[in-house]
């Protein structure tokens, strides 16, 4: 196939599946989220049914964001960028394949039990205990795949990018084998080995850890290969690149407590969590400086360069939302910004600026070359959804910047008698308008991606009819 | 904490900070000082890094975190069982903050505790500051407009299952109440549970529908089951928070499924005791403003309106 003949060296098939269900998860995972947030302004629309109520349609948006949609992305791109900068195919194909295979189960299988209301109840890792066997089984393969390609590489050195994603999976495996500890009750039921403050503290490891190093060592391992490849720059520094991976592994790790301000969780476990948050700030701009100044001397490529746009944009949301994270983890801030829509807010502004933009950014790279091309099909169709996904993003986050902050401001403000000025309900009544405004803003973002998925198609189709032109051209030749 | 998981958490917080200050400290001995065109020599499918040294702001703003992370390991908290030089736990935080809400508005409730309900229910401002608490803690149950929801009470209707005094009212406030209504379906059966049913709703003037010999033999079950708490005549016993049966008036509705269930599953009503929570005189204020709008006089806000 054409595969094997565009390719002999490397495995691109692989790739090239996850690489389109990236785009098609990117699409359903989104379009869940829209569908919510206008729950949220239209009750009505949770259609008085219990599989498609609130509770049981958020778990099913944040599964097949992060780890659908983010998951895809970064095992498209982990693949695609281990061959290629370590001049070595995939240590197994038939692995590989597995891969691929047993991650779409997973999606499936949690498509189908968390609108069931099947869950284990903690948060980025509802799915129950035989799912989570599974994505055990998928992700000690996905380490293998990975790793034993880096083993046989060919190259010295091992590329910045794949200290990022090595990172990323290894850190992905202890954080979900732990979290996910459970005494099975029955085949859909499990309750966690961990009670109380333990329970809560782990489950923070875990959840902060996945944004960690999933949604940022993964995703920054992408960033280190395709900003420098579409800018066609040398990397900004190399030892800005060792400081900055060593130290954002060693401190994410801790940073998990600023969840639990103002809880059972011990004062000691709080701070710890609270002061590693604040240090922080520089590994994580470390990423953000390396892929800025990466660009120095190709500044003018923006100007033609709509897929360089992506790229740059997302690393600005990645330094304001890393900005932001630190901030919002000192506990007087966190005070007023805890339990509002600043926080869901704040996620978006990492997770449609940095994670959603960046992937859109490397898939534009990514998949011409995947299928022989130079270019997508539709430049314009790009610049369109550029702009589609910057608005909506902008419009998403200024609506919950506004939202929390009024939500915090009416939690704490007393009349004259010290009483609380604000009954609960008055909060939500005050946050209407910014969740009309916030669900545009995600419809901005999803429209894009139908664009996205449009043009994709469209090149794909254009490299097949242009391969059997030329198979029917070698057919002719030689007959 | 034992001295052994102290220790642990002291050493590796402090190893986790040390070796990135060392890394970074050892970068910054070995770089370049200046911009440069050179790389490091390898190239990844075509990818060259640069040698650049570090930017120096940035150097700076990550020993900055470094340094605050040393002083509020000092000053607060975080290294195992180190209290902190300032002492601070969020504990004693909510204390110094319950202790100054206290100060700034507890004179206002004090000076109104020791006033009669007679007097209070002249002070629209009193009654006000009762309304408002009753707002913060008691409208979740019984509604914004104190008129109650299913199985919790409407205030305003002036039936009152352990009695409208003031007193009694602010009793229930201060100390809770538990209504107890057992489960008679193993007792009485479902013919039984629907004869007394029928019997119940017809006490407060529902069609039923049911036979007289039904009606007949539930009011015989009543007078052997029902009747030691609800009277014989039906009228209910405030002592025990038992509901008069004959008053049309409905904590879990009255239709012949729900009161078939009442009586079938008994039904538990909690209310909680709120000395602990809000203290004597803010529950003296409530108790006031409910004993008012019980009495038809209205909420300060709807006398607002009137004028």
């Amino acid at each position: 196939m054409m595969t094997e003949a565009m390719h002999p060296t490397y495995n691109y098939k692989v790739v090239r599946q996850f690489a389109v269900m990236t785009v098609v998860w990117g699409i359903v995972g989104m379009a869940v989220g829209l569908l919510i947030a206008a729950q949220l302004v239209f009750p009505a629309l949770n259609l008085d049914l219990p599989w498609t109520s609130f509770g049981r349609l958020r778990p099913l948006h944040t599964n097949a964001v992060i780890f659908a949609f983010g998951g895809s992305a970064l095992f498209a791109t982990s693949y695609y960028v281990v061959q290629r900068t370590c001049q070595a195919r995939l240590i197994s194909d038939k692995l590989a394949a597995f891969t691929f295979w047993g991650w779409q189960l997973v999606i499936l299988l949690a498509a189908i039990t968390l609108p069931l209301g099947m869950t284990s109840s903690k948060e980025y890792a509802e799915l129950e205990w035989p799912i989570d066997i599974l994505i055990t089984i998928v992700w000690v393969a996905y380490i293998f795949v990975f790793f034993g390609t880096l083993i046989k590489r060919k190259t010295k050195h091992i590329y910045v990018a794949n200290w990022f994603f090595g990172a990323f999976i290894i850190a992905i495996a202890m954080l979900h084998i732990v979290n996910n500890m459970a005494l099975p009750v029955t085949a859909f039921k499990s309750y966690s080995a961990y009670a109380g403050a333990m329970d809560a503290s782990i489950q923070w490891w875990y959840g902060h850890n996945a944004v960690g190093f999933m949604l940022t060592a993964g995703f920054l391992g992408m960033m280190y290969y395709f900003v420098p490849k579409q800018a066609e720059r040398p990397v900004y520094s190399y030892r800005l690149s060792i400081v900055h991976f060593w130290a954002l592994i060693a401190i994410y790790i801790w940073a998990g407590p600023h969840h639990l301000h103002y809880t059972a969780l011990p004062d000691w476990a709080q701070s710890i969590g609270m002061v590693m948050s604040l240090i922080l700030l520089a590994p994580s701009w470390g990423g953000m400086i390396n892929g800025m100044m990466t660009l120095s001397g190709a500044w003018h490529k923006l100007r033609t360069d709509p897929t360089l746009r992506f790229l740059v944009v997302s690393l600005s949301f990645y330094g304001m939302s890393t900005f932001e994270g630190p901030m919002m983890a000192i506990k007087t801030v966190n005070a007023l910004s805890h339990y509002t829509d600043w926080t869901i807010g704040h996620v978006h502004s990492g997770a449609l600026g940095w994670v959603a933009m960046v992937t859109i950014g490397s898939m534009y790279h990514l998949i011409p070359r995947l299928w022989g091309q130079t270019q997508m099909y539709s430049v314009t169709l790009i610049n369109a959804h550029f702009w589609l996904a910057t608005i909506g993003t902008v419009l998403y986050i200024a609506a919950l910047w506004v939202n929390g902050i009024t939500q915090g401001l009416m939690w704490r403000a007393v009349n004259s008698d010290g009483t609380l000025m604000y009954s609960f309900v008055e909060s939500v009544v005050a946050s209407g308008p910014g969740y009309i405004v916030r669900a545009i803003g995600g419809a901005f973002f999803l429209t894009g991606m139908f664009l996205m998925a449009y043009n994709v198609w469209r090149t794909i189709s254009q490299a097949k009819a242009a391969e059997n032109k030329g198979h029917s051209a070698t057919l002719e030749a030689s007959a | 904490m034992s001295s052994f998981w102290s220790g642990w958490i002291i050493v590796l917080t402090l190893t986790c900070l040390g070796l990135v200050t060392y890394l970074l400290y050892s970068t910054v001995k070995s770089q370049r000082k200046e911009l440069t065109d050179e790389t490091t020599g390898h190239a990844f499918d075509g990818i060259e890094e640069y040698d650049n040294p570090m930017p120096q702001w940035w150097t700076w703003m990550f020993v900055l975190t470094l340094l605050f992370a040393v002083v509020y390991f000092f000053l607060y908290p975080g290294l195992g069982s180190w209290k902190g030089y300032l002492g601070w736990t969020s504990a004693g935080e909510l204390e110094a903050a319950q202790a100054k809400h206290d100060r700034k508005y507890g004179e206002q409730f004090r000076s109104l505790a020791a006033k009669s309900v007679d007097e209070l229910l002249e002070n629209p401002k009193a009654l006000a500051m009762g309304e408002r608490v009753f707002t913060n803690n008691c409208a979740i149950c019984h509604a914004s407009d104190a008129r109650g929801s299913f199985g919790f009470p409407n205030l305003r209707d002036g039936d009152w299952l352990y009695g409208g005094e003031f007193d009694t009212i602010k009793a229930t406030l201060l100390h809770g109440r538990q209504g107890q209504m057992p489960a008679w379906g193993p007792v009485l059966g479902e013919k039984g549970v629907a004869q007394v049913s029928a019997f119940v709703r017809n006490m407060s003037g529902i069609d039923t529908g049911a036979s007289a010999a039904d009606l007949e033999a539930g009011k015989g079950l009543y007078q052997t089951t029902c009747s030691v708490c609800h009277a014989a005549d039906g009228s209910g016993n405030k002592a025990l928070g038992a509901p008069n049966l004959t008053d049309n008036t409905w904590l879990y509705g009255s239709s012949k499924a729900q009161v078939e269930y009442t009586v079938r599953n008994g039904r538990n009503g909690v209310m909680p005791p709120w000395e602990a929570i809000l203290g004597e005189e803010k529950v003296h204020l409530v108790s006031a403003y409910i004993y008012s709008i019980s009495r038809g006089k209205g909420t300060p806000a709807d006398a607002a309106a009137e004028k």
